[in-house]
């Protein structure tokens, strides 16, 4: 049997499509081992089950087991890997895996340290099965790791994007509630507060044709104004790298990258941003890319279909400019 | 006061290209030279600003290889007080073998360390375990993926910048915490820090025998991206350029 931890974004039934990503592959890892059952594991509050068993049942999962009760309210990455613990125990699985998330990787290490077995992170794909052998991503996705997993249960994760999520048909996944008890000791270390997130508008990233992103060379929130112009003015959106989304300077929605959307667009315009290898990982499937970059070498200068050496700061304005002047 | 531990880890810079060993065990630092990773340098930073607020101490600790003291020295004009190097040859360990040398020090130590602060995964095998393996081996909690880390009144209140909202911890000590780059931004060393640095004597201890290992088998590079950049021009004069390009593309409104 194999055990995937399915995430929900608090009092929502949707799950996470990195989740589901992380079942294709759980499908995959079944199929080549002879029909194995693939069963998720849900932790936490679920305002509408029926909708979820739906969902998952679609992507290949022949039951959910939905962990919940005292100390899983809020999330905490030892009170959720209790939970997956005790359900991987019930259900006897060879393989507990997650998507390649901030919490699929932090559950998907207390668990590992919990069964004292190692933990392969950002799987990609796998070779063999005796044992089992997987090839994930490293040096932030520049390098593949081939690496061996002897021993049971087999416990990793899926790096984001790296499967495609789409339905299988399959029906709804028998519901299965449980209520693990969570120790106090894993009860230590869980969120008190979330201030409100932003509204999550990533799915116009993900689908427009223009894209203009900045990085770090945009210096502070205030450097956005001729790059926001430039996405208005191509009726496109705004996308920025990870720092950008951690220094708050722009909502996470906006983030592309290994961690964040990944794009296709048309166009993708790359301001200030050096290229670093988790964010052409959301960005390499753009048909054609700008690069703006004071740095000749930076990856993104010599990956990109076209580059301007420069100051964004500048450059971007004179775009703006003569796009104006052209009009 | 707060007493910090900061564990670092000397990797090959893969800001640019990425070079492998002739054995496929890692990244080749020769050409590219060696660093720290940027979660491990924003941990660096915060355990420097929360030595300073709580009138308490910094040390680095990096497990590696006799020439990690580089990275040590770094961390040390930057504020850090004192210095641990074990060594090992990090090829050989797994993520289980780290963090048992980490506890190994942490447990050691005359005073103890309060706050135990790493980068959320290292740059080169981004394992993304050791912080968590570390907290079972020392039985506190753990916190991962913070941004921002402050010690009020014997409590870590750490932030995480996470899709579903900045989620804070309130962790009394000790605690460990795993950084995310991003939240701050890191100090670079004064000319005073570096001649201090120069003198911390860092102690150096051997790793223990028998590594569970790391269960690599060998490091594949992908296949080369061809690259046809046009090169469009420099500066603004350059916007005419880009705009004939944008008008081929059929971006334009």
């Amino acid at each position: 049997m194999i055990l995937v931890l399915c995430e929900v974004a608090p009092g929502s039934s949707e799950p996470d499509e990195v989740s589901l990503e992380a079942l294709a592959f759980a499908r995959a890892l079944s199929e080549a081992g002879g029909g194995v059952a693939v069963r998720a594991v849900v932790v936490g509050p679920v305002p509408d089950g029926d909708h979820l068993a739906a969902v998952l049942g679609d992507h290949g999962a022949g039951e959910v087991r939905h962990a919940d009760g005292e100390g899983l309210a809020a999330y905490g990455g030892a009170a959720w890997a209790a939970a997956v613990q005790a359900v991987r125990e019930e259900t006897g699985s060879v393989a507990v895996l997650a998507g390649g998330t901030p919490r699929g990787m932090e559950v998907m290490a207390h668990l590992a340290a919990r069964l004292q077995v190692p933990m392969a992170a950002n799987v990609v794909s796998f070779d063999g099965l005796s044992p089992l052998t997987v090839r994930r991503q490293v040096a932030g996705g520049a390098a593949l790791e081939e690496m061996r997993l002897p021993e049971r249960p087999a416990v990793l994760t899926v790096a984001g994007h790296a499967w495609s999520a789409h339905g299988v048909g399959g029906p709804a996944a028998t519901w299965v509630a449980c209520h693990p008890e969570v120790p106090a000791a894993d009860r230590r270390a869980t969120v008190v507060r979330t201030a409100e997130p932003e509204p999550d508008e990533s799915g116009s990233l993900r689908s427009a044709s223009v894209v203009v992103g900045a990085g770090r060379g945009a210096g502070g929130p205030g450097g956005f104004g001729p790059v926001t112009e430039l996405a208005e003015l191509l009726g496109g959106v705004v996308g920025v790298t990870r720092v950008v989304t951690s220094l708050g300077w722009r909502p996470h929605h906006e983030q592309i990258g290994q961690t964040g959307s990944r794009i296709a667009p048309d166009l993708y315009i790359a301001c200030g941003i050096s290229g670093a290898i988790q964010h052409w990982a959301g960005c390499a499937s753009s048909k054609a890319i700008l690069a703006v970059n004071t740095d000749p070498e930076a990856p993104m200068m010599t990956r990109a279909t076209y580059a301007v050496v420069g100051d964004m700061h500048e450059v971007v304005p004179a775009i703006v400019e003569e796009i104006r002047n052209r009009a | 006061m707060t007493r910090v531990l900061v564990a670092v880890k000397r990797v090959a810079d893969s800001s640019g290209e990425a070079v492998l060993t002739d054995d496929g065990q890692g990244l080749d630092g020769r050409y590219a030279g060696w660093t720290i990773g940027n979660h491990d340098a924003c941990a660096v930073e915060l355990g420097v600003r929360v030595a300073e607020a709580t009138g308490g101490t910094v040390t680095v600790l990096s497990v590696g290889p006799t020439e990690a003291e580089e990275q040590i020295r770094s961390a040390l004009a930057l504020g850090a007080t004192a210095g641990v190097l074990v060594e090992a040859d990090p090829r050989t360990l797994g993520p289980a073998d780290v963090a048992a040398e980490i506890a190994g020090v942490v447990r050691e130590a005359t005073e103890g360390y309060d706050l135990v602060l790493l980068g959320n995964d290292a740059a080169d095998t981004g394992d993304f375990q050791v912080p968590v393996r570390l907290a079972y081996a020392l039985d506190r909690p753990v916190v991962t993926g913070a941004g921002m880390v402050t010690v009020d009144d014997g409590v870590v209140v750490a932030t995480v910048n996470s899709p579903y909202g900045d989620e804070t911890y309130e962790v009394p000590l000790p605690v460990v915490v795993s950084v995310l780059e991003g939240g701050v931004e890191p100090r670079y060393p004064s000319l005073k820090g570096r001649m201090a640095a120069k003198k911390v004597a860092v102690e150096t201890r051997q790793a223990g025998s028998d590594p569970a290992g790391p269960g690599r088998v060998r490091w594949h590079l992908p296949p080369p991206a061809p690259s046809s950049t046009e090169v469009l021009g420099e500066g603004p004069a350059a916007a005419p350029a880009v705009v004939d390009a944008l008008g081929r593309l059929g971006v334009l409104p």
